[in-house]
Formats: C-alpha cells, structure tokens, sequence
C-alpha cells in the first residue's frame, strides 16, 4: 500500500463505491479502503448474524427466523425510480450487468387513517377512491395537464410559465383540496414537506412526470424497482467496475488516519503503520469527523414479519408514504416491505421498514403510526442515526466528502450528491446522455 | 445459478486462488487461445462468455475473474453470488499459493452455493523442472473435498479446454429455476417499452 495514488477513497458505501468506479473508469489510480470487513458501510444489507451483532449484542437469532445467509437487510432502505437517475448511471456505466431487479408491487398513500393505492395517471385518479367524484374529475385534468406537458412545446403550457408560477397557483387554477394536494405533493411528487407549495411548479411537474413514466415503464404497480438479494449489491456491482479498472481493494483496514501538509492539504492516509500517499481523498462523514457538521437525525424500525402489510393488496412488496399533515408532524414517514421475492428473506418471511426525520427526543414513539399500519411483527429493531453534512472546502484541503444517507424513499438525492461530488473532484460532468425511452427491461 | 432451456445451459463460472497463479491466463487461453509470457491485470474486462458443446447441452459459461480484488481479501458476496461452478487455480511451482488455494476452498464452502461444481487446478503444469506440489498431494486434497483435479498449463494449453470440459459435463442437467428470475436493465429498445402507458 506504500504507494502513490490519484484518489483514496475511503468507506464502501454506495456514493463511494459510485464515485470510485467512474474515476477508476476515467483511468485515476485509486485506493479504496474500508475499516469494516464487508462492503456497504451506512447502505450495506446484513445478514440475520451481522443484524443481531449490531442491535442484540451476544444474543443469537432464534431458529425459526430460518437460515441468517437467506436475509439481506438494508441499513438504508430506499427503492429505486425505474426512470431515475440511478438507473441511468447504472446504464452508464454498465454495472446493470451485475445485477438482477424486479419491480416494486405497490405504491400507497395513509389518508385519513387508511392506505390507499397512489393514483399515478389521470385514469388512475378517475378510480381512485381517495377523492370524490367531482374532485376525481378535477384531479384527473390536472393529471392529463401534467402528462401532455413537455418543457420544450410551449403548446402544452396553456400559457403558464412553470419556472414563475408557483405549485400552490398551478394546482388552485384545478380547484384541488388539500387532501387531494397533499398526497400528490407528498406520494407523487415525493416532496418531503411543503415547501414546494410557494415554489416554481417546474419541479412538482418534473417529479411527477418521473412518476408516471416510472411506473409505465416496467408495468408494475409501482415506480420503483429494487436489487435481487437487497441494495447492499448496488455498492458491490460499483466497486466492481472500480476493481475491473484497476482500482485495488482492501477491507478491514482499521484506522484510515487522513494525513494532511503544512497547508492542510490532504497528503495520504495511514492504516497499520503504512502510509499511502495520494492528490485527492473521497470519503464519508464518518471518515473526516472534524470537517463535518450534523444535520439531522433519522429514526427507524426494522421488523421482521410473516406476512404482507395488511391492506396493500398482498403486496411482496411495497412503499407507504405517510405524509406528515396526515400525522400533524414537520416531515414525511416512510413505510418500506420487501420480502423473499426479493430475496431479502426466506421464503414466507418479510422486512419492513418505518423511517422519518426525527422531530423529538423520543424518536421511537414518533415511529408508532407507521408500526401500526405492519400488523404483528416476528421481531423490531429501534435505531436513530445522525446525519452529517462536509463543512470544508474542498478546494483547500482536496478533501471530498459525501453527506449522510437522508430519509427519503428513493435514491434521487443519493445521485445527485454523488454527481456534484464528481465534478467537484475531476472538473467535468457525467454525461448521463442515456437513451432512457429505449432502455428497458429483458427477462433473463 | 446453471439454468436449462432446450438443453442450453447458462453457467457462471467464477475464478479463485493466488496473485498471479495463471487465473487470467488460463482464462484467456479458453477463451481467446492467446497466452501472454507478462500478462498484465486484466483491465476493463468484466466477464468473458465461451460456449461448448458437451454430449447433451450446450454449455454457455459466463467466467467472472477477480479483478485483483482477491489481493486483499476483499472479494464481494456478489462475486460468489449465483456461481454454478468454480475452478480454484494454484501455481504449481509455488507450495504457498497451493496452501492458499485451500483458504479459497473453504471460502467457497462457507459462501457458495452448496451443489456448486469445483475444480482444483494446478497451473505451469510447462515448468515441470520447478515442481514443489505433487501432483498425488493434491489429487487427495481434492478428493476429499468434493473437487475434481486437473494439472493445466495456461502456456502450453495443457488441459484447458479439458478442465472447462469436465466442468461443463459435471453441470446438474436439471436445476430449480431460480426463485422468480429478476430482469437485467438493458440499453436497447423494445416494443413493450412504451406501450400501454395509459391515457389519452
């Protein structure tokens, strides 16, 4: 390891890994390093054993829970946009290959106390039994607005200027309610509170244009897809490309001291007495505490189960969004269920997940609405996480660093740091020209 | 996983065993039938697919190399993942890289699929003079493991199609099907990608 290298990238999480397979691919020499023996860090999946080690210390999984390889639990639960932009770096970059998905089968919506499947189109909004009649009808020529709307055909505007009218206008000129409001700003567009309300309309339009075409795309009851055996690939397939193109591995380097100059600036990093140097060091928050800041904290609960969430029609798996008007909070809660059809558990065995920002200092009560809408669970799991954002600048110290893993149910904003963490880094964008309309989806 | 359809068969083949032991070499002499006297780390390759006709099936083998991440034991459960053979490559003139060889055995064992088809190799089987592993002590290593053995020489293209051979016959003939098949995203066009999209 006493050498010289271009980047050191340190934690194997998905940014990283992300980020270390396009330098490696743009020809960087780079080092990836990890104090922990398995890859993934914060978004690895753990086995039933690595589950219990990290939340019940000595105790041992019981028997019945089946066989601890069968289980991939996420430590970042999130689902893919099947139009989004993770897909299309993956496209990018070829690590598709690595990877097996299947569609997500449901996507609902908690409303007054009931879940409710989230109407996508305006056929599905004239179905939908979350609004009345008149409201469905109302709702629905928003849908079709939103459909036909194409930034480049002024001819689909009807004369509004998106990047100047605010959603709250756009929407009133439909004469939707607040109901109606809240669970296509929150279950659609997937905005996390309402400040997207007093904003230009362009990005609710976008979001939800990325919604329809996502759940069109591969015919599932949902947006989303997600990885065979749990997102812990999703790192791997990365670090893959990253080895494939010369970049060298090494886990369970305990340490991973960061060596700086006179001028602060980054020099190498240190892990058992050995220092290699490097130009440039890519890393997690937890790898640099001193130049980040915290942000925020995540509460969740993983539950282990033996059936469906109740009232997702069956569902293997599913998203719950429950938006936070619908539970008098500030921020949105997220209900996630994946199961053995996902090979994330053995047969006839699910894992849920209830994650929120934290808003007090009781975070596991502020959880209860979500656990209640599983049903009985097998065995749950409190955790609360803080999130950290960088406070350096990266021109000074050549210190790159990624922020915390955010609540949300997707990975939207996961790429879009890790893009601005790539141009930071090497002066250029990633062209994610992809053909997105072509790319689909073949049966193997 | 090996997965059959009118006796194709369809086979992830993954490599293990020591630094420079001959892995790449062995499998750019299957597939390639070139041998390299300085073969460099394999660059940009992510897999390599060779088909072979074996009595009853045709045999599409997709070979995953290492890609160097065996250097510092960081292999990933991806790698292991759905492999329906291995073959666990030692240097024959180097008794250290057979010891490791073992290592990669029982990691195979304890991450692989159980009905996986192993093979034991022993490469530079050309630099007889060198010898330091005989070829009866790893014979029995193998037979007691469940792998079978073949000395090969990725140079001379001693018993490397026959390795390959073996592997292919030895396949189960009738797997499960895999627990409902995921879909691989791909960049290319289909029909079905726009249609019944709703509306209008």
């Amino acid at each position: 390891m006493d050498e010289e290298y271009d980047v050191i990238v340190l934690g194997t999480g998905l940014k990283e890994c992300i980020l270390s397979g396009l330098l490696s691919v743009d020809g960087l020499k780079v080092l990836h390093m990890d104090r922990n023996d398995y890859y993934g860090g914060e978004s690895a999946s753990l086995n039933l054993n690595q589950l219990w080690k990290r939340f019940r210390g000595n105790d041992q999984p019981p028997a019945h829970l089946g066989s601890s390889r069968d289980y991939n639990v996420d430590m970042m639960p999130k689902f893919m946009m099947a139009n989004g932009t993770l897909v299309r770096v993956l496209i990018h970059t070829d690590v598709t290959k690595y990877l097996y998905f299947k569609a997500v089968d449901g996507s609902y919506v908690y409303n007054k106390g009931k879940i409710h499947k989230v109407p996508a189109t305006d056929m599905e909004a004239l179905k939908s039994p979350l609004m009345g009649l008149f409201e469905k009808r109302r709702a629905g020529k928003f849908f079709m607005y939103v459909q036909n709307y194409e930034e480049s055909d002024p001819k689909t505007h009807q004369g509004m200027d998106l990047t100047r009218v605010t959603t709250r206008d756009l929407i009133s000129k439909y004469g939707l309610d607040d109901n109606t409001v809240d669970f296509i700003g929150h279950a659609v567009a997937l905005h996390r509170d309402d400040h997207y309300l007093n904003e230009p309309a362009l990005d609710t339009v976008m979001r939800m244009k990325l919604y329809s075409e996502s759940v069109a795309r591969f015919q599932g009851g949902s947006p989303y897809i997600y990885p065979l055996y749990g997102l812990g690939e999703l790192p791997q397939a990365f670090a893959r490309l990253s080895a494939v193109y010369g970049g060298t591995y090494m886990l369970n380097k305990p340490e991973c001291k960061v060596e700086f100059d006179e001028e602060g600036k980054v020099r190498g990093v240190t892990s058992e007495g050995e220092t290699a140097q490097c130009k440039k060091v890519v890393c997690d928050p937890s790898y640099l505490p001193n130049k980040v800041r915290k942000v925020g904290k995540v509460a969740r609960a993983i539950c282990i189960m033996s059936h469906p969430i109740p009232n997702t029609n069956d569902s293997h798996s599913v998203q719950i969004i429950l938006p936070q008007k619908q539970l008098g909070r500030k921020s949105d809660m997220y209900v996630f269920c994946c199961s053995y059809s996902h090979n994330v558990a053995p047969k006839g065995k699910f894992i849920a997940f209830v994650s929120t920002e934290a808003e007090t200092d009781n975070p596991q009560s502020e959880l209860k609405p979500g656990i209640d809408v599983l049903g009985p669970v097998d065995e749950l799991f409190f955790d609360t996480y803080d999130r950290y954002e960088p406070v350096n600048e990266p021109s000074l110290d050549n210190c790159f660093i990624s922020t915390s893993y955010d609540a949300t149910t997707h990975f939207e904003s996961t790429v879009t740091d890790v893009l601005n963490m790539y141009t930071m880094i090497t002066g250029k964008a990633v062209d994610l020209s992809v053909d997105l309309s072509a790319a689909s989806a073949a049966e193997e | 996983m090996a997965t059959i359809g009118h006796s194709n068969i369809n086979a992830k083949l993954v490599l293990l065993g020591d630094m420079g032991a001959g892995k790449s070499s062995l499998v750019l002499r299957f597939v390639k039938g070139q041998f390299l006297e300085f073969q460099e780390s394999t660059i940009g390759a992510a897999f390599f697919s060779q088909t072979l006709a074996v009595n009853d099936a045709t045999v599409k083998f997709e070979i995953w190399d290492t890609a160097g991440q065996e250097r510092y034991h960081s292999l990933a459960p991806m790698y292991y993942r759905g492999a329906a053979a291995a073959i666990i490559v030692y240097d024959m003139t180097n008794a250290g890289s057979f010891a490791r060889a073992k290592k990669w055995v029982q990691e195979l064992q304890k991450q692989g699929n159980p009905n996986m088809v192993m093979a034991l190799a022993g490469n530079k089987v050309d630099l007889e003079e060198k010898r330091s592993v005989s070829a009866e002590e790893a014979r029995s290593y193998a037979e007691e493991n469940g792998l079978f053995f073949m000395e090969t020489s990725a140079k001379t293209a001693t018993n490397v199609n026959d390795i390959f051979y073996e592997i292919a016959k030895r396949l189960p003939r009738a797997q499960p099907p895999q627990n409902p098949a995921g879909m691989v995203l791909v960049d290319r066009p289909t029909e079905a990608a726009r249609a019944s999209t709703c509306c209008s």
